[in-house]
């Protein structure tokens, strides 16, 4: 739906704007502070002195004799292995969203089409399935695992991650299809479609929106992910966010700051090509389905 | 034994003469688990060199514990050995999980001194590496000047502080790890063991610390408390460590593994200049200091097959008597391997051995008093209860935790 | 549709779902039910690098007959439930008799660490679920009548709250509130108050926790907002401008019924999120004044050495229950919808 903006009053446009870049800047403060502060020294970024160390580059300057570093960018990725970690993070992301919404949908479609009381019921006991504490569920999947000898590699990882998440990608995907009128699958199976055709030709296109928000969900799931991944991966395994934490050293030694902040600069910069996505794909599902329906 | 230890200490800390810890080249597969910290990095390293045709793997985590108990219990074990230190050996040996290595330590332990080793009952359960506790850092340009004498106890750093205060030169002087939680609990232990307390009953995992020693312990923690700045349930040892660079603290417990950044040229030189090291202080008039010992050393799994712990066990033997290493990474840690010379960076952990200082209990239900202890004391020292209150919640939390683990 | 179709639609689904979630909440719901086995403790020496001492072990000879007798451990019922460390039934009973008035019970019993992490995480949960959906719902309306053009960076930088990962981004934010940062500082000048300190006292904590729930879950409700107000059908909108409808009469009477279902997928979500609280309380390190239930849980798992499992197990099967008494309303609704629409 769009609003024109020549239809509103200007009071309200100027109302909106200054809603809007206030929003921003809340929202975005926090990370542009990161961002900048990734470029100075430890001293200056977390200090207790005079946060206007993180401004002015005191330490910065003294240390390396600019106003900026890039050094804990080079030294994450490079001697904290942080490429590593990306890479295992692309491979456990493009699975989880590609599984999780191939599952999702066919589930959510067929909940959203029966007229069963059972399917009401699947729904409650999705809904019970995602208030179990992540911690428990994960601590219990530890000795059976290991049991099997299948810890520690990626396929496990990716299997639960999709599990874990699909409760609410059935939620998600039951609340859109409910947005689509039933008559248009119904006229479909009237022409002689079978299910499976009215889903993939007739439903998929009207509900791209909803797909593209889904995927977006499994993706910062298993993007930012912390319980599953730190306990389930070994090593080798490990993806960028047990990789940052591993960063923050422990009570009695001395981590590295600085490579968490900027690992966390680096990870997101991905991000924002995908939102643009996310945007498009949006837009373009509203013009799609608009034809469609 | 705390004889044998110094004059052990100091006899190595002569030898010059460096050689490469001696490897016989092992084969099967070695897997370890062990924490994320730089000097374990450098440990694993360290016996990775002397892999010869084994397969190598390591996962450093920071979530260890959690893995740990499961990982081990399984048979076979995901991990053939473990880097444990004297907590987290606790639940491995509840559970039964690791074997002892009497014969591995006689057939291949030859670098290995007597001292490394850990043993319960007679038999080698461990051989450690390093060691660590928390003791005193001070400013030595502030005391100076107000011409206070570097603390020897609890009581005069209290005095030291005050006087701080009242110059104006600083408004929170002290500063600790109080973190509420495992932090603040260990400083309980700290403090706790310093006043001469028994956290159990004799022979018992029946809880001992609602008595005279407790309140004590607990007042000084809050007197030390009001010294500091008001945030300090929210801080842990980075916090402090911070606070300590900016400069506005002179009298600081610490970890001593922690001193490395403390005493680089990173940060402002004059305060690193002034930072000066001295062993952990007494309370309460006792003479064994409030602080425990810590040490980091390598277990073996039970449910492994023999032949791959003995391979684990020539590796990592290899490093924990490897001269080469501690001479190297003398900076990382405070080593327990022959070899090590002790910079001015050790000095805490040598006091705190030569004072006599108390390792961290080893017992079977210490984990679940610590838990207890980390939330229960918090409410007494933002002033909501009385301490024998506080204690009294302690023991019960405490009571609780121990009937659903069947100790009591 | 029939339910042969149906079945062979949700298989993959339900069996992940069965396998990796159904089958644990039954394990862990078992084992809340039972206690360790009495360990039988031996007094053995120690020796360790700093010297030697007698003190007890866990006799494994002893332990493991028992062990083997009943690998489930101890039957203890509601023991674990009913325990100081979760319902403490027998303590309330006794503050009850004790206590003189209302407000010393009341007291009493919130210095029990269940009750104390539930009042924690019911009035996170009042603050933050409302606050989310009505500003999730007001930035998707704005956004949306913002030129298509720049519409892409601007959603990117209101999700940004939600995207960076909560492990730093708590910490960074940790920094920017103390005292001496640049938000704790500012603070300072605005409200003339040099000893002001967010972390030191209780209820600025929970306010801290609660704004950044907010600033965090917020983005969550925009992006389902967003993407279902482009499911809004333009006719019926066209022809309400064209009758002269206000704006607030076609959000109120087309956009929302419209949308409905996912307000309430959003509100269903949300209120189960912020129920399950946790990462900002370890973020914060404000564990001294703010303890939730999934903190509680997170506490008997990870941060003790000995691992409380039957302790972990019962606090998440109340939490289960917590989040189902929560959510009936909403469900009693669900059902009622749908079985009008059958």
């Amino acid at each position: 739906m769009e609003y024109e903006l020549d239809k509103r009053s200007n009071a309200l446009k100027t109302f909106n704007t200054t809603f809007i870049i206030i929003w921003l800047l809340i929202a975005c403060f926090p990370f542009i502070w990161t961002f900048w502060g990734s470029f100075k020294v430890r001293a200056d970024f977390f200090s207790r002195a005079d946060w206007w160390y993180a401004i002015s580059a005191f330490n910065t300057l003294i240390e390396t004799g600019g106003q900026f570093t890039s050094n804990a960018y080079s030294e994450a990725w490079t001697e904290g292995e942080f490429w590593k970690a990306s890479r295992n993070t692309i491979i456990v992301t493009v699975f989880v969203v590609t599984i999780s919404l191939f599952l999702g949908t066919l589930g959510a479609y067929a909940l959203s089409r029966s007229t069963e009381r059972y399917a009401f019921w699947i729904l409650i006991a999705a809904l019970i399935f995602r208030a179990m504490p992540h911690i428990t569920l994960v601590s219990g999947y530890l000795f059976p695992f290991f049991e099997l000898q299948i810890w520690g590699i990626l396929p496990t990882t990716i299997v639960v991650l999709v599990a874990i998440n699909q409760p609410f990608t059935l939620w998600l995907l039951y609340s859109f299809f409910k947005t689509v009128p039933k008559e248009l699958d119904e006229s479909a199976l009237i022409d002689g479609c079978s299910y499976f055709q009215a889903f993939r030709y007739i439903i998929m296109p009207v509900m791209w929106p909803g797909v593209i928000t889904a995927g977006l969900f499994s993706l910062m799931l298993a993007y930012n992910d912390f319980t599953v991944t730190a306990l389930l991966l070994n090593q080798e395994n490990h993806t960028m966010v047990p990789k940052i934490q591993s960063y923050l050293g422990t009570n009695q030694h001395e981590g590295n700051l600085m490579w968490a902040v900027s690992a966390v600069v680096s990870a997101t910069a991905p991000l924002f090509m995908l939102v643009m996505f996310f945007q498009r794909q949006v837009i373009s599902g509203l013009t799609t389905g608009a034809v469609k329906g | 034994m705390k004889k044998i230890l110094l004059t052990l200490l100091f006899i190595l800390f002569g030898t010059t003469a460096y050689a490469d810890g001696h490897c016989s080249k092992p084969s099967g597969s070695i897997n370890i688990l062990a924490n994320d910290f730089p000097a374990l990095r450098t440990f694993v390293e360290t016996a990775k060199g002397c892999k010869g045709s084994a397969d190598f793997k390591v996962t450093h985590s920071s979530e260890h514990n959690k893995i740990a108990v499961p990982a081990l219990t399984a048979n076979p074990s995901e991990f053939s050995a473990r880097i444990a230190a004297n907590s987290s050996i606790v639940p491995l040996m509840n559970q039964d999980l690791i074997r002892p290595m009497d014969d591995l330590v006689k057939k291949y332990g030859k670098g290995i001194q007597d001292s490394q080793l850990i043993t319960i009952d007679g038999k080698v359960m461990a051989v450690a590496f390093m060691a660590n506790t928390q003791h005193l850092y001070y400013r030595e340009d502030v005391l100076k000047e107000l011409g206070i004498p570097v603390p020897k106890t609890y009581e005069e750093v209290v005095a030291a502080s005050e006087k701080i205060r009242a110059s104006g030169k600083m408004q929170h002087p002290y500063a600790a790890a109080y973190k509420a939680g495992w932090n603040l609990a260990e400083e309980f232990v700290n403090m706790f063991i310093g006043h001469g307390g028994e956290f159990f009953k004799a022979g018992t995992a029946e809880p001992n610390i609602n008595n005279a020693k407790g309140v004590a312990t607990l007042n000084m923690l809050k007197k030390l408390a009001s010294l500091s700045n008001p945030d300090y349930l929210t801080h842990d040892s980075e916090a402090i460590k911070v606070e300590w660079e900016s400069g506005k603290v002179a009298l600081m417990t610490l970890w001593a593994s922690r001193s490395g950044t403390l005493l680089d040229d990173e940060g402002d030189a004059k305060i690193t200049a002034a930072t000066k090291l001295t062993g952990p202080a007494t309370v309460g008039g006792g003479n064994i200091p409030a602080a425990t010992l810590w040490w980091d050393g390598f277990t073996l799994a039970k449910n492994r097959s023999d032949s791959d712990a003995e391979a684990s066990f020539i590796a990592l033997a290899h490093a924990a008597s490897n001269k080469k290493m501690v001479a190297d990474a003398a900076d990382q840690a405070v080593w327990l391997v022959e070899g090590f010379v002790p910079g001015p960076k050790s000095i805490g952990v040598i006091e705190a051995v030569k004072m006599g200082a108390k390792p961290y209990p080893m017992l079977p239900q210490m984990g679940l008093m610590h838990g207890a202890l980390g939330s229960e004391i918090v409410e007494f020292l933002q002033g909501k209860e009385s301490a024998e209150q506080a204690l009294k919640d302690v023991e019960a939390a405490y009571i609780s935790k121990a009937k659903e683990q069947g100790f009591l | 549709m029939p339910n042969k179709t149906f079945f062979w639609f949700f298989l993959p689904t339900g069996l992940a779902m069965i396998l990796f979630i159904g089958l644990p909440i039954i394990s862990t719901g078992i084992q809340s039910f039972y206690a360790q086995h009495d360990q039988v403790v031996k007094e053995v020496k120690k020796c360790d690098p700093f010297g030697c001492t007698v003190s007890i072990v866990v006799d494994q000879e002893a332990t493991s007959v028992l062990r083997d007798e009943r690998p489930l451990g101890k039957f203890n019922g509601f023991g674990t439930y009913f325990d100081r460390n979760h319902l403490a039934i027998e303590q309330i009973t006794e503050f009850w008799d004790e206590t003189d008035t209302l407000g010393d019970f009341i007291d009493q019993v919130t210095n029990l660490p269940f009750y104390k992490a539930l009042l924690f995480t019911l009035t996170y949960c009042l603050f933050v679920t409302p606050n989310v959906l009505l500003l999730g719902f007001i930035i998707a309306l704005s956004l949306n009548a913002i030129s298509r053009k720049i519409r892409g960076p601007l959603i990117f930088g209101t999700i940004l709250p939600m995207i960076v990962t909560p492990l730093v981004g708590s910490l960074v934010l940790f920094w920017m509130i103390d005292a001496e940062g640049i938000i704790g500082a500012n603070l300072q000048l605005m409200m003339e108050d040099p000893y002001l300190s967010l972390k030191s006292s209780r209820t600025l904590t929970w306010i801290t926790i609660i704004i950044y729930g907010i600033w965090h879950h917020s983005p969550f409700a925009f992006v389902v907002f967003y993407a279902a107000l482009q499911t809004v059908p333009q006719e019926p909108v066209e022809a309400a401008i064209i009758d002269g409808a206000s704006r607030y009469q076609r959000i109120r009477h087309i956009v929302l019924p419209h949308i409905y279902p996912v307000v309430t997928f959003v509100a269903l979500i949300s209120l189960m999120d912020n129920f399950r609280v946790f990462e900002p309380i370890i973020g914060f390190s404000a564990e001294g004044s703010a303890q939730s239930l999934s903190w509680l849980i997170y506490d008997n798992l990870v941060n003790e050495e000995v691992i409380l499992f039957g302790s972990a197990a019962a606090t998440s099967m109340m939490t289960i229950i917590g989040i189902a008494i929560l959510l009936a309303p909403v469900l009693i609704r669900t059902w009622k919808e749908f079985r009008t629409a059958r």
